[in-house]
C-alpha cells in the first residue's frame, strides 16, 4: 500500500480520478428519472389507451423498448460503471488508468444512449428484447464497453495493494461477461445503417436471444449489482461484510450457475424439452448462491441493527437485500415448467421483474449514490438527512403498490385463461380478462408514480448537497482533522 | 437446433476461463487471507472520510 501518497494530500480526489466517478454519478440520476418518466408514461397507456392514439412514436410498441433500455442500460449500467470506477481505485488504492480512456468511456456510453433514444421511439429496433438498438449503435456500444473493460482491468493489475477485494470480482466478471453476450447476440446482417437482420432465425434466434436475455439480468442486473453490496453495504453499517470466505464461494458459484438457466424462458416452446428442464434444473439450484449471497448482506448488519433507526441509507440497504431474497426464490419458482404454465405471458412477470428492477437495483442504486455523493464531492454529508428518509418511503411504498398489484393481477390472469366449463370450453373471453386486469393497471400506474416522485427528492437532496458551501478540510496521517 | 452446438461449447470457454483465474487466484495467495481484506476496505474509507457522513 501507498500509504504517504495517499494521505500527504488533503482530499483524495486528487489522487483518485473522481471527475468520471462525479459524472457517472450524476448522469445515473438524471438517467433513473427520465427511464422511469417513460415507464410511468407507458403504465398510464394501459390504463388510458387514448393516450398518444395515432403518433407512431408515442405508441406504447415503440416506447417500452425505450423504457427498458433506459432504466437497465442507461440507469443501472451507468450506476453501476459509476460505483465501480469509485470501488477499483478505492480498493486497488491506485488512480483509475488512462483519463481520457476514462473520459471517452462515459461520452461514448452517453451518446449510445441518446442514440438509442431517438432511433427507438423513431421505429428502428431489432425487435430483439433487450438488444433493440440497430446494428451501427450496438458495434459503437462495443467500442465504449471494451474500452471500459480496458480501464478496469488496467487498475486492476496496476493496484497498490495485492488482494483483488470480492467487489472487484463481481465487476470484472460483469465487464466480461456483458461483452460476450452482446456481440453474440447482436450478429446480424447490416442492410443499412438503422436495419439489419439477425444471423439466427426461429427457435435457434428464441434461444440466443434468452442466453443473452437471462445473462443480461445475470450478470448485469445480478452479479454486478452484488460487487456494489460488497463494497457499499459494509461501508454504510462500518462493519465488514459478514463472512468474507462465503463472498468468495458465493462468487464462484453464481457465475458457474447461472450462464445455464436461460432457457427457462422458452418453456413449452419450440425449445427441446430436455433444454427446457435442463434450465429449470440449473434455475433451481441458483437459489442456493443467491441466498448465501443475501444471508451474507443480512448478517452483516448484525450487531448495528440499531443503526436502522437514524440510517435511511441502510433502510434502503435492508429493503434491497429483502427483494434481492423474495426475488431469486420467486425467479427459480417460476422457473418451474408447472409454475410457468400458470405465470408465462401474466402480469406475474412484470412483478417478479419489478420487484428486482426497483426493490434491488434501484433501491441499491440509490443507497450507493447517498453514500458516494458526499464522498466524491468532498461534502461531510448530504444537504438533508430526513429527504433521504422521505425519498426511501416513497421508494418502498411505489415499490410494494406496483409488484403487489402486478401479482395480483398475473395470477388473475393465469387462472382465468386457463378455466374452463364442464363442456370443455373456456370460460373466460379474452375481453373479459382485460376488464378484470384495468384495475390493477391503475393500481400499477399509481404505484411508479409514487416510486417517480421519491427520484425528484434524490435530485434536489444531490444538488443542494454538490453546492453546499463548506470550509475545506485536511486530513492528517491517522485521520485526524487538521 | 444446431444454435445449441455454438452456445454450449461457448459457455465451456466461459466456465474454462473461469476456472483459469480461479486457479489464478488460488496461486496467487488471493484467498490465504480471508480476514483482513474485508476491514481493509472499511478502514480506508475512515481514514479519508468526513465523520458526519454516517448519520449516527
Amino acid at each position: 500500500m501507498n500509504e504517504n501518497k495517499v494521505s500527504k494530500t488533503a482530499f483524495d480526489g486528487d489522487i483518485y480520478n473522481y471527475k468520471v466517478v462525479k459524472q457517472l454519478t450524476l448522469m445515473t440520476i438524471v438517467w433513473g428519472i427520465i427511464g422511469m418518466t417513460v415507464g410511468v408514461l407507458i403504465a398510464a397507456e394501459l390504463v388510458w389507451p387514448e393516450i398518444g392514439e395515432g403518433i407512431p412514436w408515442l405508441s406504447f410498441g415503440r416506447l417500452r423498448p425505450l423504457h427498458t433500455n433506459l432504466v437497465i442500460f442507461a440507469f443501472a449500467g451507468t450506476g453501476l460503471m459509476a460505483t465501480s470506477f469509485y470501488v477499483v481505485q478505492r480498493t486497488c488504492q491506485v488512480r483509475l488508468a488512462f483519463d481520457k480512456l476514462a473520459a471517452f468511456v462515459f461520452w461514448g456510453w452517453q451518446v449510445v444512449i441518446v442514440l438509442v433514444g431517438i432511433t427507438l421511439p423513431m421505429g428502428f429496433t431489432t425487435t430483439k428484447e433487450y438488444a433493440e438498438m440497430e446494428w451501427s449503435i450496438a458495434l459503437f456500444l462495443a467500442v465504449v464497453w471494451l474500452s471500459y473493460a480496458i480501464v478496469y482491468f488496467v487498475t486492476i493489475a496496476r493496484r497498490k495493494v495485492s488482494h483483488i477485494y470480492v467487489a472487484n470480482w463481481f465487476y470484472g466478471s460483469f465487464i466480461i461477461t456483458i461483452t460476450l453476450l452482446h456481440v453474440v447476440n447482436h450478429l446480424a446482417l447490416p442492410v443499412s445503417l438503422f436495419k439489419s437482420y439477425p444471423i439466427y432465425s426461429g427457435a435457434v434466434d428464441a434461444m440466443v436471444q434468452w442466453w443473452y436475455g437471462h445473462n443480461a439480468v445475470g450478470f448485469l442486473l445480478t452479479a454486478g449489482f452484488l460487487g456494489m453490496m460488497y463494497y457499499f453495504i459494509p461501508i454504510q453499517v462500518q462493519k465488514p461484510v459478514y463472512s468474507y470466505r462465503l463472498s468468495i464461494v458465493h462468487f464462484w458459484s453464481l457465475i458457474g450457475i447461472y450462464m445455464w438457466a436461460g432457457a427457462h424462458h422458452l418453456h413449452y416452446s419450440a425449445l427441446p424439452d430436455w433444454t427446457q428442464t435442463l434450465g429449470m434444473v440449473f434455475s433451481l439450484m441458483l437459489i442456493a448462491p443467491s441466498w448465501g449471497g443475501m444471508i451474507n448482506g443480512m448478517m452483516t448488519f448484525s450487531g448495528a441493527w440499531y443503526k436502522l433507526k437514524t440510517d435511511p441509507i441502510l433502510r434502503f440497504y435492508l429493503v434491497c437485500l429483502t427483494f434481492y431474497g423474495m426475488a431469486t426464490f420467486e425467479g427459480s419458482f417460476m422457473a418451474i415448467k408447472t409454475v410457468n404454465s400458470l405465470s408465462h405471458n401474466t402480469d406475474w412477470t412484470i412483478a417478479h421483474v419489478h420487484s428486482g428492477a426497483l426493490g434491488w437495483v434501484a433501491m441499491i442504486t440509490i443507497g450507493s449514490i447517498y453514500v458516494l455523493i458526499p464522498r466524491i464531492f468532498n461534502k461531510r454529508s448530504m444537504y438533508s438527512i430526513s429527504l433521504i428518509n422521505v425519498h426511501f418511503w416513497l421508494a418502498t411504498t411505489g415499490t410494494l403498490v406496483y409488484t403487489i398489484s402486478m401479482w395480483i393481477s398475473g395470477i388473475m390472469q393465469g387462472l382465468m385463461w386457463r378455466a374452463i366449463d364442464e363442456d370443455g370450453t373456456l370460460t373466460y373471453a379474452f375481453i373479459e380478462v382485460v376488464m378484470a386486469t384495468h384495475p390493477f393497471y391503475l393500481l400499477r400506474f399509481i404505484g411508479g408514480v409514487i416510486f417517480l416522485f421519491g427520484m425528484f427528492f434524490m435530485l434536489y437532496n444531490v444538488w443542494m448537497t454538490v453546492n453546499k458551501k463548506e470550509y475545506s478540510f485536511s486530513f492528517s496521517k491517522e485521520g485526524a482533522v487538521t | 437446433m444446431n444454435i445449441i452446438y455454438v452456445l454450449i461449447p461457448l459457455s465451456l470457454l466461459v466456465v474454462f476461463v473461469a476456472i483459469v483465474f480461479f486457479f489464478w487466484a488460488v496461486n496467487n495467495d488471493q484467498y490465504d487471507d480471508f480476514d483482513s481484506p474485508s476491514k481493509h476496505i472499511i478502514l480506508d474509507d475512515k481514514k479519508k472520510v468526513k465523520k458526519d457522513v454516517f448519520h449516527v
